[in-house]
């Protein structure tokens, strides 16, 4: 019995780690293709989870949270040519401190429109409850994120390695000179990693707006966790965000089943450990403009 | 491209963000020649969202003082900040009275933070109203002769609860599960919950002690659903309770959830459709009672949106404070004090008058237990609750339901 409920918390701690994977994903692009850490990405997350209420109560869920990434990527353009584009080979202290200001700025401006409480949306009633499969209990609306998290990862996979624009953006992560040198430009692909990086955090906050308090600094709440995934997966690899996202909610749900007051610690203890074997993280390449 | 090592990187990175998850608290700079007092509450974190409440209510009760000629024929100078955390609200508290000038502080919701302050009020010999802090040990073990609890101490949460919940029959002989904030608030909550349990023959099969900056709960409530508790039973605060309502919701468990603590921000904040249940509150804003109502007229005048709790604790502090320093014309601690243990009555938009209980400076004040409204016969999105019978009823003392000398001994020093 004790083994089945451990076992329940570990594919729950999978599930988590799907939604954490999209907002980490994109952190982990921006970084591994521009070499910026975007401390602003919280702030698209928030973002989604609000334009995703607001549309509710008009359109509904469904579309709703279809067109709160898709807007929030479209911001994504302006951020990228307007803000980010200035940074790329500056000194990195100044992209942090303009995404930094600007995490503080949009946060500013979410509590101006919706006001500092908290804004609430609801699950629909079709996704409401839990369905037991075998011996495991999931919530409907989680396997609803799950399916979406896979099929959104399943499409981005083939996008880095299937088509022209993933060779060129992976070449990018390696060898920008090169890329460079080959007379190919580097910053339109940049604009769409930034859409694609910022859209998926908006999809996550949109997902996880009726289940969560949607208010004006819940950007830095997912920040924290989005970094970890990061740092723990290692740089340029997709593979390594994925393992590290599923990673961090798997030990998450084994540290609050065995020892719950470990539960928030675990996953930076789990950090420090990766970190000190494998200080590029578990798959990070070997990256030249970083070393 | 310049070269730099991806840790630094990386490192500066988190600083950051460690940065922003302190927050950028919005300063209120000193006049001269005013009465200053200091104001402090949450206005970032797990508690920000009620404190953000806490302020507009100060506010609010400032102006119309001033509005109304001041106190000691001066206009009051509030200086509201967000106190952050423990250290950084003891931090604040020091200077606003070393420094700016506050002859009284007021304000917070944490337990916590309230502590620290409590400390600098007693060093400083300067008074503290703790308006939104509810553990009992405030009260009890860490009470000191400065410093006055408004709020409804968590004994009077659980008793309030308890009763409506043992009229329903869910009480004697079920199992209990808590979900409790890993906080000196949530502790003493569940102290007080074991002791009703104990009480009136109810087992904990189960309690999970919840960080505050959680905000996924589905590993809880598997280890919940494994217990198969009677009644689930939520000691959480401020935006874990959000949280835990959505999910909860979201596994839609048969067992009842319940809670011995709840604001009114976080219950609006879990949207109708989310909330149920029977919980505990101080004030609602459809209390109705002439001052409640001219108070809640004003705020939404004012704010465009009905004040909350604690919007409604910290204006009726204040308001009684400047009655206080009004009829004492004085702003000495030592004179205020006197008048407050002579237990003062003081209207504060509740059928009964409230007072300052003398041996604990807890403010005696009548409670409610509420339930939730279904949807459709919600007016608008903010009328969710449904206050049931007052506690204590109307022939019975008000303190039977507050904790007695004996369960909750506070000695203060001179």
């Amino acid at each position: 019995m004790q083994f089945e409920f451990l076992l329940e918390q570990v594919v729950n701690g999978l599930v988590l780690g799907g939604y954490y994977l999209l907002v980490a994903l994109g952190l982990s692009l921006i970084f591994s293709v521009g070499g910026i850490v975007n401390l602003a990405h919280g702030a698209f997350y928030a973002l989604g989870a609000y334009i995703c209420v607001e549309l509710t109560s008009r359109l509904g869920f469904g579309p709703s949270v279809v067109i709160s990434p898709l807007a929030v990527a479209l911001l994504g353009i302006l951020f990228e040519r307007f803000i980010l584009r200035r940074f790329y080979t500056a000194d990195p202290i100044l992209s942090l401190l303009v995404t930094f200001g600007l995490a503080m700025v949009a946060e500013q401006a979410i509590r101006m429109i919706w006001g500092a409480a908290p804004v609430s949306t609801e699950i629909p009633q079709s996704f409401r409850g839990s369905v037991i499969v075998g011996d495991f209990l999931f919530s409907r609306y989680r396997l609803l994120i799950l399916g979406v998290v896979a099929l959104v990862m399943v499409g981005i996979w083939l996008l880095l390695h299937k088509t022209s624009f993933g060779r060129v953006v992976r070449a990018g992560i390696q060898r920008p000179d090169m890329v460079a040198a080959l007379g190919i430009r580097l910053q339109p692909h940049m604009t769409a990693v930034v859409m694609l990086g910022v859209g998926l955090a908006a999809l996550g906050g949109a997902f996880f707006a009726p289940i969560t308090t949607v208010h004006p600094a819940m950007g830095a709440d997912i920040m924290t966790i989005a970094f970890v995934v990061v740092v723990i997966g290692g740089l340029g690899s997709f593979w390594g965000v994925v393992i590290a996202a599923l990673l961090v909610g798997v030990v998450r749900g084994i540290a609050i089943h065995f020892e719950p007051a470990a539960g928030e610690a675990s996953i930076y203890i789990l950090m420090f450990v990766v970190l000190l074997v494998r200080p590029r993280g578990l798959l990070g390449e070997r990256i030249e403009k970083f070393e | 491209m310049i070269r730099y090592p991806r840790r630094t990187l990386l490192r500066a990175g988190a600083a950051f963000a460690g940065a922003a998850a302190l927050g950028f608290p919005a300063i209120v700079r000193a006049q001269a020649d005013k009465i200053r007092i200091g104001h402090l509450t949450p206005l970032t974190g797990f508690l920000g969202v009620i404190g953000s409440y806490a302020q507009l209510g100060a506010k609010l009760a400032a102006e119309e003082i001033n509005a109304s000629g001041g106190i000691l024929g001066k206009q009051i100078d509030l200086l509201s900040e967000d106190s952050i955390n423990p250290a950084t609200a003891a931090t604040k508290a020091q200077r606003m009275l070393e420094q700016d000038g506050a002859v009284v502080l007021l304000g917070e919701i944490s337990s916590a933070s309230s502590l620290t302050i409590m400390q600098v009020a007693e060093r400083n010999k300067k008074v503290f109203f703790s308006t939104g802090a509810r553990s009992d040990a405030l009260r009890g073990k860490s009470c000191n002769k400065y410093s006055f609890h408004c709020d409804i101490p968590n004994t009077v949460m659980v008793n309030a609860v308890g009763t409506a919940l043992e009229q329903k029959g869910m009480v004697k002989g079920k199992k209990f599960f808590t979900l409790t904030a890993d906080y000196i608030f949530g502790h003493d909550l569940l102290k007080a919950a074991k002791v009703f349990f104990g009480a009136h023959d109810a087992n904990l099969i189960g309690d999970e002690l919840i960080a505050t900056d959680v905000t996924d709960f589905s590993p809880y409530l598997l280890k919940v659903r494994q217990a198969k508790p009677d009644v689930v039973c939520c000691n959480l605060a401020g935006n874990q309770v959000t949280n835990l309502v959505k999910q909860y919701a979201e596994f839609g468990f048969p067992y009842p959830l319940v809670g011995f603590n709840l604001n009114t921000g976080d219950a609006w904040a879990a949207g109708a459709g989310n909330l149920s249940g029977t919980w505990p509150t101080v004030w609602y804003h459809t209390l109705a009672n002439p001052t409640s109502q001219a108070f809640v007229a004003a705020f939404t005048k004012k704010y465009g949106k009905p004040p909350e709790n604690h919007a409604w604790i910290d204006y009726v502090t204040l308001k009684l404070l400047a009655e206080a320093i009004n009829t004492t014309k004085s702003t000495d601690s030592g004179e205020l004090i006197a008048y407050f243990e002579k237990q003062a009555q003081f209207d504060i938009g509740k059928a009964r008058k409230a007072y300052f209980r003398s041996w604990d400076h807890q403010l005696v004040q009548e409670a409610y237990p509420f339930t939730v409204k279904p949807k459709d016969q919600m007016k608008d999105q903010w009328d969710m609750l449904v206050l049931g019978d007052v506690v204590p009823a109307a022939n019975d003392p008000l303190e039977t339901i507050y904790p007695t000398k004996e369960q909750n001994p506070c000695e203060m020093k001179a």
